[in-house]
């Protein structure tokens, strides 16, 4: 059986997986300086800017200062839970990535590498399951700190994922139809071949980008921390890097989900629209990295747009925002669902 | 009935279709914050560079000298007198022969202390001398941990020696000169 295992692909994998999680890190790390810095620019501020050149060591500043920060597990807690809580946070945000098709094949040691850590073809589904696993990070933090302000946010944030996850699931449908695949690969494949899922999907782009600001807990959505009227919500009794594991995982939600977006809505890896690319005559290689450079520039545009809304909107009312999210959200994802769906039984 | 025409009537007609999309004004509110990036900062990068001072501020003291280097002050107690904050106290003492290098007038402050803490920098000391002693300037007392720090004595408050440190004293002179013309302007 030993035998039966290919041991370098193991080796690819595992490489491809070291590489995706640090890069994510580091993406997230740098996100927060650059919202720092975005919100100044729309301030009229000049943002961090004493650590190192343009404040760029500023990240690293912060992360050494939550690791020196005292740790406090309150002494009513449930003990395993409240480690629990920010770890599956965390990890929720960080298993997202393995279904993303990062880049076209490359070639190397005389081996076809795909730079899609798993090409499963039920990739939305899992992406979508892991999602809903994220609420749990929260709702456990919440619940095991022992403190009726913390659960209260925790059932704020709870509540808020739940609703607007129904209406992503539902225009998430519309755009499934047109696909006809689960698989992410597969749909970057065929927008390389056709035309970008935004296109053909625009109601359903801005219905998954406003429910993708209330997945990230983000604001106009952030109702959840409130962080500049609350102490914190559902991370108010945490400390210390359980802390900057809970703002930490927002920062990585907001790359992938970018990047989920990215990959279903704007071709993933395709560089540009309507063109086949495969004229330049360049190499595997060359064309791998490119595509990879171009996947990036997209979610690099992506997380700017999610920081300029928040500098932008303020936030909802509760009730505003469940109104939004069940008597205005569901109905348009439910009514272009069934557009869709006219649509293509006449084209047939 | 109108007192001025400034009241604005509030206008509470139900929400048009465009306004209730909210997208429109989203999106205008985001051309907004958009624009914004590109405009100038308003922030001054402290350290390193200072906001400037208005041509009548008033900051800490200095003791005047002359061009030899002797201290101008002769003690007559005046600016004590003016300062409605009583932060200046001093000490007289006789010149004694052979200190003729060191003060101008026959009789000079031996201690002159001013405590900041309870001065209100009015300036009224500086007007009330008669002898061109004593100046404010440009600059303000720098924060510490206790108070006695702030009841600056001679050696915080006179200029640099000509002899020792020329150029502080050509700054010190070159600033209380400024100061002069200033307070010129402002009479006149």
């Amino acid at each position: 059986m030993l035998l039966a295992i290919d041991w370098a692909l193991l080796l690819e994998k595992f490489i491809l997986i070291a590489l995706v999680v640090t890069v994510s890190m580091v993406v997230a790390m740098y996100a927060t300086w650059g919202e720092r810095k975005i919100a100044a620019v729309i301030q009229d501020r000049y943002g961090p800017n004493r650590a190192g050149p343009l404040g760029l060591f500023q990240p690293l500043a912060d992360g050494l200062k939550l690791f020196m920060k005292e740790e406090i597990i309150p002494n009513a807690s449930n003990k395993i839970l409240f480690i629990l809580g920010p770890s599956l946070a965390m990890l929720t945000a960080l298993i997202t990535s393995a279904v993303i098709p990062w880049g076209d094949k490359m070639e190397a040691f005389g081996r076809t590498i795909s730079l899609q850590i798993a090409d499963i073809n039920i990739g939305i589904l899992y992406v979508f399951g892991v999602v809903s696993l994220g609420v749990y990070g929260i709702m456990i933090g919440a619940w095991a700190s022992n403190n009726k302000f913390s659960l209260m946010g925790g059932l704020r944030a709870a509540s808020q994922i739940i609703s607007y996850e129904l209406a992503m699931g539902i225009v998430l449908i519309a755009l499934l139809m047109t696909t006809g695949t689960l698989s992410l690969g597969e749909i970057v494949k065929q927008q390389q071949e056709g035309w970008w899922n935004v296109i053909k999907q625009p109601v359903g782009f801005v219905v998954f980008l406003i429910c993708a600001f209330a997945e990230c807990n983000r604001t106009p959505f952030d109702l959840a921390e409130a962080e500049n009227e609350l102490i914190g919500g559902y991370h108010s009794e945490f400390s210390s890097m359980k802390l900057g594991f809970y703002l930490f995982a927002e920062y990585i939600n907001m790359f992938i989900s970018s990047a989920v977006m990215a990959t279903l809505y704007f071709g993933g890896y395709d560089i540009i629209p309507f063109y086949d690319e495969s004229a330049w005559g360049l190499s595997t290689n060359t064309m791998a990295v490119l595509g990879l450079l171009a996947l990036f520039a997209k979610i690099f545009v992506l997380i700017f747009v999610f920081m300029w809304v928040r500098w932008t909107i303020p936030r909802f009312r509760y009730d505003q925002l469940m109104n939004l999210g069940w008597k205005s959200l569901i109905p348009i994802s439910l009514i272009w669902m069934l557009l869709t769906a006219v649509f293509m039984l006449l084209i047939k | 009935m109108q007192l001025t025409n400034k009241a604005k009537a509030v206008n509470r007609s139900p929400l048009t279709l465009m306004e209730r999309l909210y997208f429109p004004a989203i999106l205008k509110g985001m051309g907004i914050t958009f624009s914004h990036i590109f405009k100038k900062k308003v922030t001054i990068n402290y350290p390193e560079v200072t906001r400037p001072f208005s041509p009548v501020f008033r900051g800490l003291h200095v003791l005047n000298r002359d061009a030899e280097g002797r201290e101008n002050c002769t003690a007559c107690g005046l600016c004590a007198v003016a300062c409605p904050a009583e932060a200046i106290t001093m000490d007289a003492a006789e010149r004694l022969p052979g200190e003729e290098h060191l003060y101008r007038e026959e009789k000079y402050a031996a201690k002159y202390e001013i405590n900041m803490l309870r001065c209100i920098f009015c300036g009224l000391c500086e007007e009330a001398c008669p002898k061109d002693a004593i100046y404010l300037s440009e600059t303000f007392a720098p924060s510490n941990y206790s108070r006695k720090s702030f009841i600056y004595g001679k050696d915080n408050l006179v200029i640099p020696h000509p002899q020792n440190d020329p150029e502080g004293f050509a700054r010190a002179k070159g600033l209380i000169q400024e100061r002069k013309e200033k307070t010129k302007q402002q009479t006149a």
